[in-house]
């Protein structure tokens, strides 16, 4: 009698991985999805994982916070976690498991963080005015000798399609993000909008820039920030 | 072109592009955010993530904020994993 063989599946350990992942995040979604105490340990226990993720990111910014305490910076913490708990909570139906739940839900509580911090950073303070980036525009255009002629060509050129081709709301954002480097969040708040909002303006201001840049002869094909 | 000249030669394309912002097909950012999570498990699996979320790293070169928030939700689960 020939002897039967059967061939095991062999998982390898990014598959074996992701097999833990997709048992952990339904088990994390059974428990949310239960009644009485059973969801309230995962809601604890959720929010605690939010509160770590919140403090990780308040730690990584805290240089940006010199003025503030331990206490207020525990304070912004908790704020996070829990704005966090309750955008994770709510949206508990667009989870698509293509990763693992406590990643999905850790992206919560780094951006509440993030965003708190940026703006207490800059609360206070006044956006830079448009000249500013200017004096930005020349200096930059002036550092390098051997290219200097062509530099002060081509940055003269932008500032007058920055001035002149774009929509006043455009080039306020444009400016203000890309030359002064007010974060997005805050002047998302200070003109009562959203970050994807102001960001689509900012892209459509990229856009026209390069169009007229091109059609005068710019040759500005590969210019691009380095991903992080 | 002299030392002076070669270490501001940078500054001239970080300002350049920051102004220009990606050239191509990029994601909002709505959509990042909705795509973050799997974006750094594939990139931290070494699983072709930009093959797998077209658009994301010219997002992530325009956006400083959502720059941000890759790094930093990438630097945790490397700190958590």
């Amino acid at each position: 009698m020939a002897s039967a063989t059967m061939t095991m599946p062999i998982e390898t350990p990014a598959e074996d991985s992701a097999a833990r992942g997709e048992d952990d995040s339904r088990r994390w979604l059974q428990r949310l999805g239960a009644s009485g105490p059973r969801r309230d340990a995962a809601v604890v226990e959720l929010h605690g994982l939010l509160l770590k993720a919140a403090r990780f990111e308040i730690d990584r910014r805290r240089a940006s916070l010199p003025h503030l305490r331990g206490d207020d910076l525990e304070d912004i913490a908790q704020q996070s976690a829990d704005d966090a708990l309750f955008a994770v909570l709510s949206k508990l139906g667009d989870f698509r498991g293509e990763a693992r739940f406590t990643t999905w839900a850790y992206k919560f509580a780094l951006l509440e963080a993030s965003v708190k911090v940026r703006r207490r950073a800059w609360q206070g303070r006044e956006t830079p005015l448009a000249e500013d980036a200017w004096a930005v525009l020349a200096d930059t255009a002036g550092r390098t000798a051997t290219a200097r002629a062509e530099d002060t060509e081509l940055f003269g050129a932008l500032r007058e399609e920055i001035e002149g081709s774009l929509t006043e709301h455009q080039r306020e954002v444009l400016v203000a993000v890309t030359l002064n480097d007010v974060p997005i969040d805050v002047l998302a708040e200070r003109l009562e909008t959203t970050r994807g909002a102001l960001y689509k303006t900012l892209h459509d201001a990229r856009r026209r820039l390069r169009t007229a840049l091109a059609g005068r002869g710019f040759r500005i094909e590969g210019i691009r920030e380095e991903a992080p | 072109m002299n030392d002076r000249d070669k270490s501001k030669a940078p500054e001239r394309e970080a300002v350049l592009a920051r102004l220009l912002g990606p050239d191509g097909p990029e994601l909002g950012c709505e959509e990042c955010f909705a795509e973050l999570d799997r974006y750094v498990e594939l990139d931290l699996a070494g699983s072709d993530p930009d093959g797998n979320v077209p658009g994301m790293r010219a997002h992530l070169e325009g956006c400083p904020a959502c720059a941000e928030d890759f790094r930093s939700l990438k630097a945790l689960l490397e700190e958590t994993d």
